[in-house]
């Protein structure tokens, strides 16, 4: 995760679908345009759908790094404001 | 005067239990009306039948109770909103479509457009029996196209751009065909697992991907007395031209084989999917 500066994170393994995508748009509302994101998300439904939303909505993904614990982080910049 | 059933049914009017009075089915292409045909719709409904609407299990708009005395009337109202009637027996039904990729984010194909293609193309095509056409956006399958004589649904084939992939890994895990497997940084698609969904290409954050837009057609689909799921003979057709080319094929293959009353699966069958294999790969391969 070293690559990236990240301006803040959200946890959306909490969540079932929709509300995974709803949780990461409210997070991304909180930044600024150019900002970046680290969603941690589950493995399955959310790492297959959440990505393709988000890239969706306009925002651009930077990376899909897995925490091999059945989680992975997205890395995503905010695009508009 | 004596009524003519058979053609009163090939004009859409579906006689109903109560004497006098038929059920009027309506054209509908890919199940979309305008709203100026709803309010005409509304208003026949409401003139000459009961003032209400049964919307059949295949995207079409059924009028009851239309009486027997007043078929010409409703015909003529009808066409001021633009509304025709529908067909029933042994014909091209109706097409049926979802919204496909002009509307839905999983789309792959222009669903409507290609309704109305077919639909200019076939519409009410006497046949020894009823063809039903149906076309699905994508994989979803919201459309159900395998029970339809013949399916069609869009895909996407895919192939991967080295020059503009980021090697963020989006794509492995939106495949639900396990087909993409990442090895140092370069991605391979496994074409046997495959199914042309496009979901790679929709995830992919910088369209790594090179695409094209197709069609897996499906033959011999039944959902009624008999249950049968349709079969694909080619995996993938690239374009429209071939694509109409092999529905021609099929469509002619049914008009010359069939038996009158036998649906286009019992004719495959009868006369041997092989020999039904070969004429569609040679309309592909015309």
């Amino acid at each position: 995760m070293s690559d990236f500066n990240i301006d803040d994170k959200v946890d959306i393994t909490d969540v079932v679908c929709p509300t995974t995508f709803v949780k990461a748009k409210v997070a991304l509302e909180e930044l600024d345009d150019g900002q970046i994101l680290s969603i941690r998300l589950n493995d399955g439904e959310p790492v297959q759908n959440v990505p393709r939303s988000i890239k969706e909505e306009g925002h651009q993904i930077l990376k899909l790094l897995d925490n091999e614990d059945g989680t992975y982080e997205l890395i995503v910049k905010k695009v508009g404001d | 005067m004596a009524v003519n059933y058979a053609v009163l049914k090939k004009g859409g009017f579906m006689r109903q239990k109560q004497k006098n009075n038929f059920s009027l089915r309506l054209r509908v292409v890919g199940g979309n009306l305008t709203a100026v045909q709803l309010a005409k719709i509304a208003e026949v409904a409401d003139k000459f039948g009961e003032g209400y609407v049964h919307l059949t299990s295949r995207q079409s708009v059924e009028i009851p109770f239309i009486k027997v005395d007043d078929i010409d009337d409703v015909k003529n109202a009808l066409a001021e909103g633009d509304v025709e009637p529908g067909v029933c027996g042994p014909r091209v039904r109706t097409i049926t479509a979802c919204q496909g990729e002009a509307i839905c984010p999983s789309g792959c194909i222009d669903t409507y457009a290609l309704a109305k293609e077919l639909d200019d193309r076939y519409f009410a095509r006497e046949l020894p029996h009823k063809f039903k056409f149906g076309i699905t956006g994508c994989q979803n399958n919201c459309l159900k196209a395998e029970e339809n004589d013949v399916g069609i649904k869009g895909g996407i084939k895919v192939s991967w751009k080295e020059d503009d992939c980021i090697g963020c890994g989006v794509c492995a895990k939106a495949c639900r065909q396990g087909a993409i497997t990442i090895t140092d940084k370069k991605i391979s698609v496994d074409s046997d697992k495959c199914n042309f969904c496009g979901r790679c290409y929709k995830a992919c954050p910088t369209d790594a991907w090179n695409t094209v837009h197709g069609y897996i057609v499906s033959f011999g689909g039944l959902f009624g007395n008999q249950i049968n799921k349709g079969e694909t003979i080619i995996p993938f057709i690239e374009d429209k031209e071939t694509l109409l080319r092999i529905c021609d094929a099929a469509i002619e293959f049914f008009d010359k084989n069939a038996k009158p009353s036998e649906r286009f699966k019992f004719t495959i069958d009868r006369v041997g999917r092989e020999n039904f294999e070969k004429v569609i790969l040679e309309a592909y391969n015309e």
